[in-house]
């Protein structure tokens, strides 16, 4: 029974950790430019599969490291040609076109590398289980968590120690007066886009190795991620991360106790959340409105 | 000179919907297809409540399309053989369901009141995928048919005849639209536009804008539940894609793709995004492909939709 729970108990922080990637690329974008991209869970595949395909001719290690930027760039283009167009319109039209966005990313995905799920491949010191009592705890599974983490410093490093850091914290609280002092806001939104879809590539390549590819892996991870968002308080980042944890051990430990309510229970969690605080866990007053 | 228009407008696309199943065979369509327009207009209309004539967007009604859908095939399936019966229950439901989560959201605004609709569908979406032994789980629920109307003196054939099936859903069509246009046009209604063009002006004129937004958005759920029971009813038969976040996606696009801030343009909407889809679906594999690219052009090119094309042609 320990070990059953253990064993959820780890799975569920890895989920929550996989969430959290995502939630923060997700909260990134909403916080500055008002969107809520649909399309993330899109980028989250193609940043996997950008990696399958590079694996023969780089390596896992070269997979790893520039999956993510190419998904970036590719962002980066689709915020310049789509997104950029919507600011300060209605938010429903920012909404329905990444929902576009993801039905053509999902089906380009399908297209070019087919319907099947396909098993990612992942260096064999790092599958093996570490003891054999805890037997679910693979290397691949710690050096995916120690990878998020790192991921996630990495963010608030840039967030709280770069010009560029400073500006998108700047941005978010007052657009406006970061643009009167001088700061290209053009290009300080197209830059945090590409960090958000960054965000989303690193997601999708660790997912696929835990997961295996499919061209709806990003679908079933979205969802979640808007729940952390709210759960953690809209408008802090650390919320996020903390929602997105929280929502994935929570999710975890259901699974041992009531199994066909694993997905059901995080919705639960927003319920109760914006019943008694509307603003999320770690949420700033005023946000919502 | 406005009114005479609109009365006009009205006039003819009720006569168009009167006669739609005797020309829609000639045109290259089927009856079934007609009563889809019908049915999706009807819950591209009453989502329209809520988010042309409220402002407020939700992007979660498919929950209670969805719930609608259930309620009556379950009702049929598991309780009573009675269509009406079965009709109310669905619609029960979905209200219910609507008046709860209403009742969380309504402080909310903007794109986080889109969120939270949209992750508040998913609950039910997975209910619906999970409980195998009651709602049948991916395969949808099956072993149920609409059951034909008795009503006393005479028995009406909405099963086997596919026309009287189509005027059936327009009688529930006609009622639902017309208790929407006496809303919009009541003083309620009219608080709804007050609230919708400047909603802190609204509130110091002394309104209550929650409760305003609460009711508004449980009456846009009533009528999308009464849509997703008559789908469930054209179907024979729901899945859990009815409630799925793309169903409330599809709504969406009706709404924008028609014309917000025009009482028919959603209908509107709705045979055109109904009929495409038709037809792209039975011509290409990739039909996701299509619609995405249809969102993204419809955003770009027509955001005020066909009735914003229409106006502005008659204005200028």
């Amino acid at each position: 029974m320990t070990q059953l729970l253990l064993f959820n108990l780890f799975n569920g922080l890895i989920v929550g950790a996989f969430y959290a990637l995502m939630a923060l690329g997700l909260s990134l974008i909403l916080n500055l430019s008002g969107v809520i991209n649909f399309a993330h869970g899109g980028f989250l595949a193609l940043g996997a599969y950008i990696a399958y395909t590079l694996i023969p001719y780089v390596g896992f290690w070269g997979g790893l490291l520039l999956a993510p930027f190419l998904t970036a760039g590719l962002g980066l283009v689709v915020e310049r040609l789509l997104i950029r167009r919507l600011y300060g319109r209605d938010p429903l039209y920012s909404l329905l076109l990444t929902f576009g966005l993801a039905y053509v990313l999902e089906d380009v995905t399908r297209v070019i590398w087919g319907a099947q799920s396909v098993p990612y491949p992942i260096p064999a010191w790092l599958a093996s289980p570490l003891s054999h009592d805890l037997f679910f705890l693979t290397g691949y599974r710690l050096f995916m968590v120690a990878l998020v983490a790192i991921a996630v410093g990495g963010l608030f490093f840039i967030l709280n120690r770069t010009r560029l850091g400073m500006r998108i914290r700047a941005g978010t609280l007052d657009l406006e007066t970061v643009s009167v002092l001088g700061v290209n806001v053009r290009i300080l939104r197209n830059l945090n886009f590409g960090l958000g879809i960054y965000l989303a590539g690193l997601a999708g390549v660790l997912a696929a190795g835990m997961l295996g590819l499919q061209p709806t892996i990003g679908t079933s991870l979205i969802m979640p991620s808007f729940v952390a968002i709210i759960v953690g308080g809209l408008g802090s980042l650390p919320g996020t991360l903390l929602g997105g944890l929280l929502i994935g051990v929570a999710s975890g430990i259901t699974t041992v106790f009531f199994p066909s309510a694993t997905e059901a229970v995080i919705y639960v969690m927003m319920g109760v959340v914006l019943l008694v605080r509307p603003r999320g866990l770690l949420g700033e007053e005023g946000r919502i409105q | 000179m406005n009114g005479i228009n609109r009365t006009t407008t009205s006039a003819l696309i009720w006569l168009v919907l009167l006669t739609m199943p005797y020309w829609m065979g000639a045109v290259g369509g089927y009856t079934e297809l007609a009563s889809r327009v019908l049915v999706l207009g009807l819950a591209a209309m009453a989502l329209n409540f809520l988010l042309g004539f409220t402002g407020v967007l939700s992007f979660g009604h498919a929950a209670y399309f969805g719930l609608g859908a259930y309620g009556v095939g379950m009702v049929l399936k598991y309780l009573v053989p009675s269509t009406p019966l079965a009709i109310v229950a669905g619609v029960a439901v979905g209200t219910l369901a609507a008046m709860i989560i209403g009742a969380l959201i309504v402080k909310l605004r903007g794109v986080y009141f889109a969120m939270v609709t949209i992750a508040f569908g998913q609950v039910f979406f997975f209910i619906a995928f999970r409980w195998n032994s009651v709602t049948g789980g991916d395969d949808g629920l099956t072993g149920w048919k609409r059951q034909p109307l008795d009503l006393g003196f005479t028995t009406i054939d909405i099963l086997g005849n596919d026309k009287a099936f189509y005027y059936f859903v327009l009688v529930l069509f006609a009622l639902a639209v017309a208790c929407m246009a006496l809303l919009l046009r009541s003083p309620f209604g009219r608080t709804l536009l007050a609230i919708r063009e400047n909603e802190r002006r609204a509130r110091f004129l002394g309104i209550p804008v929650e409760q305003h937004i609460w009711l508004s958005f449980v009456i846009s759920c009533m009528f999308v539940a009464l849509a997703g029971t008559l789908y469930a009813l054209l179907n024979n038969f729901t899945d859990p894609r009815a409630l799925r976040w793309d169903q409330s996606g599809n709504f969406v696009i009706m709404a924008v793709l028609g014309g917000m801030r025009s009482f028919w343009g959603p209908l509107v909407g709705a045979a055109i995004f109904v009929v495409l889809q038709d037809y792209v679906s039975s011509q290409t594999a990739n039909w996701m492909s299509f619609i995405g690219m249809f969102f993204i052009l419809v955003v770009l090119f027509f955001p005020r939709g066909v009735a914003g094309i229409l106006r502005r042609r008659t204005t200028s």
